[in-house]
């Protein structure tokens, strides 16, 4: 009773800080924001798409299962962009897989702490360096090395198998930074266990250690390939204009990507087929890049060994 | 059982031996995937440098000498001004005198018109930096037989005048100013508007939220929002900032008379919410890294939540987060595929003057030059991007410095 009359405790008492309460709203506002951008492309990719998708003679089924794009005639089949996209993924993983794990083994168990200091930040100047001058060195160094290589007659001026090539050392560091990672946190026990039992150093990598990190590398393949799919200028550079359905990796096709960035560089009228055609190839290049990254999270959380 | 012993003893050294010999060969592989990697980085890198130097055979289509017995960079405005209306016609020199006035015009410029308008050199052929060293007598011999009025120079494709002039459709007199004003523009508006909402994103998620579902909503939802193509950015710029807000991205609501979205403004918006991702999750370890001790001393003395974020989380993060700033900047800076959707002119050569301007930026001209036949425009191309390369390399060595800088502080 006597303490409650005591002017101190009022002034103690915790008081209302509307400043503070403002401010916190409005950093929560910032983080919903991203949120919002989410909600953004979604609807706008959807409301597009279903657009595209009402508009006379094109259909879902055709959408997904015809073999010719040619929207000035009115054909919306996605599989000749499809595939293309599938070969220079394909091309880029068979580069950045057996080499980026070749790279993250190397640098995890074999490298000496010095060798690893300098081979590292070299590896990760690769990744900063900018997509469009992966797709110069595609179009005036790979393109050439492979018409001298097979021939000019069977290697188009663009072909696939180039963007693939030069895509795949563009996801190299980014396979290797990541399978790194994961190598790095299998702890040390589990290697000294099996040089004690006599294991060489290679037998140590691939039986144990290889095994033991498997959820990461397989998540760092799997970004590896959304990166891939999603990877926009070096296939407009060096793959070719204009959709072909083909599965000759010597030959120029367009990948969905690549007919994004052309359709938009010209002048594209709003509401045309053209213009609607581009937003429903988006959210069909979201879906499955959306996809890719959350099996990829999926993997790395549900099978990491934990170790005490 | 003696033999037994030596016969197992040697099947195990055999064995043994095979399986050492199995590790080395793989080690040199591990080793050899390395290798390809930095090996293709000194490729690319030699290539660039290759097609960015190189003899050419010019042709003029005025002798320089024929106009002033000195040089032309010796000579002063006047006599330039002079030398410039005496040799154009004057509905042409009436042009120039509407694009920019002579007389507001420095000498280097002055001297660049009078060799744009009236010497006119137009390289007839290029040559890469590799057959220009070794193969001097084979450049000159085709000179001679081809084009005997031409003459052969050593040309260094990126020069101080290469930054400092503007676009134009003549590889041999093109500079890249308007499209690195317009990268800068973008940049800074970039991050102005990126840099505020990332860091209070990131202090909203590591300092006030609990783990309730709106918090775990935001952060899922920023780990995939990184992992999305750039290109449906672009998408989505288009769609929102060029075409919906095309009131408010275009200037028109202050009266500025522009009849499209595809301005500064809307490739900065479209930008921002391409780095933000990252300048979150770059944010948010900075300021996890924290120790909590401090925030504990902090609430002991009776500071509020946000005096604490402000006088002591904050500075504590700042390096942390200026580091992972500058580097979702490097990658903003050689962005090229969103800012193609939001329509990045391929031409222009109007210096972008504010955020309602139309621009290029240095990658897209890169993407375009690549894509032209003409040999001469893969030389400028190669130019940018050495341009571009050392702009990016300057920003990571800065991010590294400061890095290193305070981890050092905090040490001592």
């Amino acid at each position: 009773m006597q303490i409650a009359q005591n002017p101190l405790v009022n002034k103690l008492r915790k008081k209302p800080r509307i400043g503070e309460n403002l401010i916190q709203a409005v950093l929560l506002i910032c983080g919903i924001i991203s949120v919002l951008t989410t909600i953004g492309i979604v609807f706008e990719l959807g409301k597009e798409s279903l657009l595209f998708f009402t508009m006379p003679g094109v259909t879902l089924k055709g959408f997904l299962t015809g073999t010719s794009w040619q929207p000035a005639i009115g054909e919306f089949g996605i599989l000749p962009l499809l595939t293309s996209t599938l070969i220079t993924t394909f091309f880029a993983m068979l580069i950045a897989l057996p080499l980026g794990l070749g790279a993250a083994i190397f640098l995890s168990e074999y490298a000496s702490p010095k060798a690893r200091k300098t081979l590292k930040p070299a590896l990760e100047v690769l990744a900063g360096i900018p997509t469009v001058v992966y797709g110069y060195f595609a179009l005036t160094v790979m393109t050439p090395f492979l018409r001298l290589l097979f021939g000019s007659d069977t290697v188009q001026i663009y072909n696939m198998l180039s963007a693939g090539l030069v895509m795949g050392i563009m996801i190299l560091p980014l396979v290797s930074s990541m399978s790194e990672d994961a190598l790095h946190a299998v702890p040390r026990s589990l290697r000294e266990a099996a040089f004690g039992l006599g294991a060489t150093r290679f037998e140590t990598a691939v039986k144990v250690v290889v095994p033991a990190a498997l959820s990461g590398i397989i998540a760092a393949f799997i970004i590896g390939i959304s990166r891939a799919v999603g990877e926009t200028m070096i296939v407009a550079i060096a793959a070719g204009s204009g959709s072909a359905f083909t599965f000759n990796p010597l030959n120029a096709a367009e990948t969905m990507t690549g007919y994004i960035a052309r359709i938009s560089g010209g002048d594209v009228a709003y509401d045309t087929p053209e213009y609607n055609s581009i937003f429903a190839i988006g959210m069909f290049l979201f879906l499955i890049t959306l996809a890719l990254n959350l099996v990829s999270r999926r993997i790395a959380a549900r099978f990491r060994e934990v170790y005490e | 059982m003696n033999k037994n012993n030596s016969i197992f003893e040697s099947r195990a050294q055999g064995n043994l031996k095979k399986r050492h010999r199995v590790s080395k060969i793989w080690r040199s592989s591990f080793f050899l995937s390395t290798t390809i990697g930095i090996f293709s980085l000194v490729i690319l890198l030699f290539s660039i440098i290759n097609q960015a130097f190189g003899y050419v055979i010019v042709e003029n289509n005025v002798d320089p000498a024929s106009l002033s017995s000195m040089p032309l960079q010796s000579l002063e405005r006047e006599e330039l001004i002079s030398i410039l209306q005496e040799n154009v016609s004057k509905n042409r020199f009436k042009t120039i005198q509407r694009d920019n006035p002579v007389e507001e015009l420095k000498r280097s410029e002055l001297v660049g018109l009078v060799t744009s308008e009236i010497i006119k050199p137009t390289t007839l052929k290029s040559y890469f930096l590799i057959p220009s060293l070794t193969n001097k007598a084979e450049i000159i011999r085709t000179q001679q037989d081809e084009f005997p009025n031409a003459v052969v120079q050593f040309r260094s494709w990126i020069s101080p005048s290469f930054l400092t002039d503007p676009l134009s459709t003549n590889p041999d007199t093109t500079g890249i100013r308007t499209a690195l004003l317009g990268s800068l523009w973008i940049i800074v508006v970039t991050v102005i508007i990126a840099f505020p909402i990332g860091i209070g994103a990131a202090i909203y998620l590591e300092e006030y939220s609990s783990n309730n579902w709106l918090s775990r909503i935001i952060k899922t939802n920023i780990d995939n929002l990184a992992g999305i193509p750039s290109i449906v950015y672009g998408l989505l710029g288009l769609a929102i900032f060029v075409r919906g807000l095309n009131l408010i991205t275009s200037g028109a609501f202050i009266g500025i008379d522009q009849s499209n979205g595809r301005t500064i403004l809307s490739a900065a918006l479209t930008m921002s919410l391409l780095i933000l991702p990252l300048i979150i999750i770059n944010a948010q370890e900075a300021i996890r890294a924290v120790p909590s001790s401090l925030r504990q001393a902090s609430y002991g003395l009776g500071a509020t939540r946000l005096q604490t974020i402000w006088y002591h989380v904050l500075p504590a993060a700042m390096p942390g987060i200026l580091t992972g700033t500058i580097l979702a900047v490097s990658r903003a800076i050689g962005e090229t595929a969103p800012l193609i959707l939001v329509g990045a002119s391929s031409f222009i050569n109007k210096d972008p003057s504010g955020l309602f301007s139309n621009f290029t930026v240095l990658p897209i001209q890169i993407y375009n030059w690549t894509t032209r036949p003409q040999a001469e425009f893969r030389n400028v191309a190669a130019a940018s991007i050495l341009v571009l390369l050392i702009v990016l390399l300057t920003l990571n060595t800065a991010a590294i410095l400061l890095r290193n800088h305070f981890s050092k502080n905090k040490a001592a």
